[in-house]
């Protein structure tokens, strides 16, 4: 097996969860795109260990999915009280900062 | 190595397929249970790359609980759980062009430097016990500050989503 092809099937993952994000305006979507960045990237570190023949890429892998559970925990809450506080998810709503 | 070849394919194909439906999909549990083929796949990847401690690792964390908390979400939020046209915001154009440029980027740049790199064929099971070593000797610092970590963001999950 070549080392590309888990690289190349990580970059498309990648790219589809940066048009989710881009593309998407409910908020949990948004949150679902991220998760997929998150696993090209563990994908990524998971191959690399495998090449180097070392165990360090599968505990930074471990270390990210658990940051990434923690980013949902919090993110889940956010996109909530959005919800609470304005009665709907719309992204592009939730614009108070615009000048 | 033909067989784990074919495997590979099949298992991107599924995965590829899935995450676009994920981005694309008009029905938001439907985006839910598409990730699930997605974080599977993952995790047939790396059993296929002999990472069986991530794999069950993966599956764990990410199937069986973040994506009930997603699922939570799409039921709090009271989003429509049927077909909806209002998923999408007004910058699709954009974002299939910043996503296609990204993908041409990346894409040379692995050719490039990977383009012939071969996996090695004879790669030894990373034994769990390995890893286990691994965490709590090299990297038990960061293994404290990722479960301090945790700690702040399932309270600060709970403080801001609490009703008051």
């Amino acid at each position: 097996m070549y080392l590309n092809q888990f690289l190349f099937l990580a970059a498309f993952l990648f790219c589809v969860g940066v048009y989710g994000v881009l593309a998407r305006k409910n908020g949990v979507l948004v949150l679902m795109s991220v998760e997929l960045i998150l696993n090209a990237v563990n994908i990524n570190l998971v191959a690399f260990g495998a090449f180097h023949g070392t165990v360090t890429g599968q505990v930074f892998a471990l270390f990210v999915i658990a940051i990434a559970a923690a980013e949902v925990g919090v993110g889940l809450a956010i996109v909530l009280l959005i919800y609470r506080n304005r009665r709907s998810i719309d992204l592009t709503e939730a614009d108070l900062l615009k000048g | 190595m033909i067989v784990q070849n074919v495997i590979f394919g099949a298992i991107a194909g599924a995965m590829g397929l899935a995450a676009l439906r994920v981005v694309t999909t008009k029905n938001i549990v439907h985006a839910a249970l598409y990730l699930v083929v997605v974080l599977a796949g993952v995790a047939a990847i790396y059993i296929l790359l002999a990472a069986e401690f991530t794999a069950a690792v993966q599956v764990l964390v990410y199937i069986g609980a973040i994506l009930v908390l997603f699922l939570f979400g799409i039921m709090l939020t009271r989003a429509p759980i049927g077909r909806t046209s209002n998923l999408d915001n007004d910058q699709r154009g954009v974002a299939v062009i910043v996503a296609l440029f990204l993908l041409g980027v990346m894409g040379a740049v692995l050719q490039d430097a990977f383009g012939s790199t071969k996996l090695p064929e004879d790669a030894a099971v990373q034994r769990t016990a390995e890893v286990g070593t691994s965490i709590f000797q090299t990297y038990v610092i960061p293994f404290e500050v990722v479960s301090v970590l945790l700690l702040a963001a399932l309270v600060g999950a709970v403080v801001i989503a609490r009703r008051d």
